[in-house]
């Protein structure tokens, strides 16, 4: 167990390993990830309010430091930047060009306050760039020593459905440390170690042993997390269900009201498209190569030679949606959504993707559903 | 700084290959021939493609078109910018390679039997390493048919080449056109009308089909009606590639990556995915 | 030497018909041959005819003002030329010339419409039949309309 204070030691301890150290704190009106200097940057007595479209920040009466569930940012922001430069090349004699890959820069990560949900999403990215058979170079940099101190939930937030997934509330493995905040009384941590290098860092903070009542405490704000869901999702055969189901006429009515704007592909923990771009100096003699994160939404996507092939904004919805909860189980064995419920609330018309599979479900065609 | 090595394990950094040949085709369509200008020569099977760069333009897709052991060859047909640029390179000029990247065509499972060449226009390309590698290895495969069709005579690519396969007595060929120009005397008409005719033992075959989409539709509709099983017709798909490595997402159809699971793909695979519009 | 009924046996517009309408149908024919570059009909020539090629090459033209013939279609061994000997106003549509030798069996039209009208089920057999291979030229020349090798994909 460990007290509030402790967690400036948690930082304090991280730094001094060498780790550049983020994690939640309140900017622009949100809980975003960024780097931290200290413990009391985090969001001290702040708590989310989330709904289809609708964010907000609202003082809690208390000095939780996780009262929480997830802001627009993730730690794909870090581990998968929005824009990297793969390599600069320049001319060289005749008519040829030498190519340089700068090495990933920076000091390795320690993310403080990793959820479950989150946990779920890094291991996703993980089966995408690391284990195929062609490893992502830039991801396995920084991906390697990262440090993940994950927090259990207590406070999911009202587009949250990590019970559904099975990526929540409680984290189960993929950490380095896992805290469960408890209020109920004194307020302090539990703290779980997952590695060794976890137990490592835990050995510089003040702490005492757990004992059966912390842990019953620590036991029932998670319960209380899992039961009071925002939203919930029958998973059972997704990835049959939208297969047999892409002529749906749901596409249709979804694509009336979708902006085709890709908020959620930005704010998806998982979304990993990118678009490879090719510039060069005025001069012609320097090039570079970078990636940017791309969206499915964009017309460009689908772009071969004479056209788009998803020109409609239904066949844009449908790529996405079939593709984060059923195709992506053909292609990386696994589903990618994780429930955090990002898409449903920074979607600016409030699209709820649980009540569009839902939709598909409950009106699927009749000879379908007796197969 | 990164070595060498490094920056070859990098898979996103292209290696520079010389252009030691070019070789116009058509109004638009040439081939060039490349050399690296280090190292070894690139190793491949037929129907894979490389991730071509021009020098600060840009990158595109193209399928490998010689033989193995042999210089990297690929036709390219200038449709964009990068394309254009690509054509216009020079014996001397250097290009940046990436690849071989995606699955080939079924040669070794075609041992045997008969082998069904269906291209349509600059379908042929990226189909002419596996007859390469059907003629080299003649005698372990039953009839070998080349059936190609593009819209004009002026559109034909190889000429030569298809001229003298033409008029060796272990190969059949077959060329139409969709319209008939100049002193053409040849057929007129679209490729898969060819397939009803062709010499080859439906049962015992295995069809390789390359071409705009809906000629690949129409073609293993012939194949089918001919009686050839849907599990050995193989078509080559096309979506935007911009990876090659299965990292991007561009070029998913369905639950495919065609540079990863594709671009050959056995037409039982593939059809359910094909009838959907806009997948 | 092959009579006509084995030859037309072997075609495939006329394979698995009955032994007794393979009669009616070669009773209307007669073999022909013709050199290179000779014109088997003309457009608006009275279509009496239609030809089954067994050798050879013709090229089906249509002749455009300031262009001159333009190849619609070529026609191979085994396949057939000609349907509007079928319907009146019984006219052909375009121009048929041989390139190279050409030896063809070729099909009286008026005696197959009388055969046709005298016994109605070879009619709807044969009409069938005509019809397959309309359906088949039909989707082989809208599969050229969408000009699948240019810009348009």
């Amino acid at each position: 167990m460990i007290g509030p204070e402790a967690l400036d030691d948690l930082v304090a301890a991280l730094k001094g390993r060498g780790f550049r150290v983020l994690g939640p704190t309140v900017r622009d009106g949100a809980i975003v990830y960024d780097d931290l200097e200290s413990a009391g940057e985090l969001p001290i007595g702040w708590t989310d309010r989330q709904e289809p479209g609708s964010y907000r920040l609202d003082r809690r009466d208390d000095e939780a430091r996780f009262g929480y569930a997830v802001g627009p940012h993730s730690w794909k922001q870090f581990l998968f930047p929005a824009r990297i430069s793969f390599w600069q090349a320049r001319r060289v004699d005749e008519g040829g060009f030498e190519v340089r890959e700068p090495p990933p820069e920076g000091a390795p990560f320690a993310f403080i306050g990793v959820r479950s949900c989150e946990l779920h999403g890094i291991a996703i990215q993980d089966r995408v760039f690391l284990e195929g058979r062609h490893v992502d170079r830039d991801y396995e940099a920084r991906r390697r020593d990262a440090f993940l101190v994950a927090v259990n939930c207590f406070e999911p937030g009202g587009t949250c459905f990590c019970v559904s997934m099975g990526t929540g509330p409680k984290a189960e493995a993929g950490y380095d440390l896992a805290l469960t905040e408890i209020l109920d009384g004194e307020h302090r941590f539990l703290v779980q170690v997952g590695s060794e290098r976890g137990a490592e860092v835990l050995r510089d903070l003040p702490r005492r042993d757990a004992e059966t009542l912390d842990l019953q405490a620590a036991g029932a704000a998670v319960e209380g997390a899992a039961a009071r869901m925002g939203r919930s999702l029958d998973t059972t055969d997704l990835r049959d269900l939208l297969a047999r189901n892409l002529e749906h006429e749901r596409w249709d009515e979804v694509a009336s009201r979708c902006l085709t704007c890709g908020n959620c592909t930005m704010v998806c923990p998982t979304c990993f498209c990118t678009s490879i771009e090719d510039h060069t100096s005025l001069a012609g003699d320097e090039a570079e190569r970078v990636r940017l994160w791309d969206s499915c939404y964009s017309v460009d996507h689908s772009y071969i030679h004479g056209g788009s092939v998803r020109p409609s904004g239904r066949s844009r919805y449908r790529q996405w949606l079939t593709h984060k909860f059923g195709t992506w189980h053909d292609q990386f064995g696994t589903s990618g959504c994780i429930g955090c419920g990002r898409c449903i609330t920074w979607c600016p018309v409030g699209i709820d993707v649980t009540e569009e599979l839902a939709a598909i479900r409950a009106t699927e065609e009749v000879s379908d559903a007796n197969d | 700084m990164a070595t060498a090595a490094e920056t070859l394990s990098g898979a996103m950094a292209p290696r520079p290959f010389r252009v030691v040949r070019r070789q116009r085709e058509t109004g638009d369509t040439w081939t060039l021939e490349l050399e690296p200008v280090n190292g070894e020569p690139l190793d491949f099977v037929p129907g894979q493609f490389t991730m071509l760069y021009a020098f600060g333009v840009g990158e595109v897709p193209i399928s490998i078109c010689g033989e193995r052991g042999g210089p990297l060859v690929h036709t390219v047909r200038a449709v964009g910018a990068v394309s254009e640029a690509i054509c216009a390179s020079r014996p001397g000029a250097v290009l940046g390679v990436r690849g071989p990247f995606g699955r080939g065509w079924p040669v070794e499972e075609a041992l045997g039997l008969d082998v069904v060449v269906v291209a349509g226009g600059i379908g042929l390309p990226p189909l002419r390493p596996a007859l390469y590698e059907c003629l080299r290895r003649r005698s372990e495969y039953g009839d070998v048919v080349l059936l190609y069709g593009s819209r004009t005579p002026a559109d034909l690519v190889y000429r030569r080449e298809v001229e003298a396969w033409r008029s060796r007595f272990d190969l059949e060929v077959d060329v139409t056109v969709d319209r008939g120009e100049g002193d053409w005397r040849g057929k007129v008409g679209v490729v898969p009308k060819l397939i009803g005719s062709a010499r080859f033992d439906p049962g015992a075959a295995v069809a390789m089909v390359c071409g705009p989409e809906i000629m690949m539709r129409f073609a293993a509709e012939a194949l089918l009606a001919r009686g050839v099983p849907e599990d050995r017709i193989y078509l080559s798909m096309e979506r935007n590639m911009q990876c090659g490595l299965g990292h991007c997402g561009h070029c998913q159809l369905g639950p495919t990556l065609i540079c990863r699971d594709g671009p050959i793909y056995r037409f039982d695979e593939i059809e359910p995915l094909m009838k959907v519009r806009e997948l | 030497m092959r009579t006509i009924d084995t030859l037309i046996h072997d075609v495939p517009i006329f394979q698995g018909m009955s032994q007794e309408a393979l009669e009616l149908v070669s009773g209307c024919a007669t073999n022909i041959r013709f050199s290179d570059g000779e014109v088997l009909f003309r457009e608006g020539d009275e279509a009496d005819v239609f030809y089954v090629i067994r050798h050879g090459r013709v090229a089906l033209d249509m002749f455009v003002p300031a262009r001159g013939p333009v190849t619609i279609e070529t026609v191979d061994p085994g396949e057939v030329i000609g349907w509007s000997w079928l319907f009146a106003p019984y006219r052909w549509h375009f121009d048929a010339k041989a390139l190279g030798l050409v030896r063809a069996t070729v099909f009286g039209a008026a005696c197959l419409r009388e055969k046709c009208e005298q016994d109605p089920a070879f009619g709807y057999d044969l009409m069938s039949r005509f019809a397959q291979v309309l359906i088949e030229r039909l989707q082989w020349t809208r599969l050229r309309l969408l000009d699948m090798y240019g810009d348009g994909r």
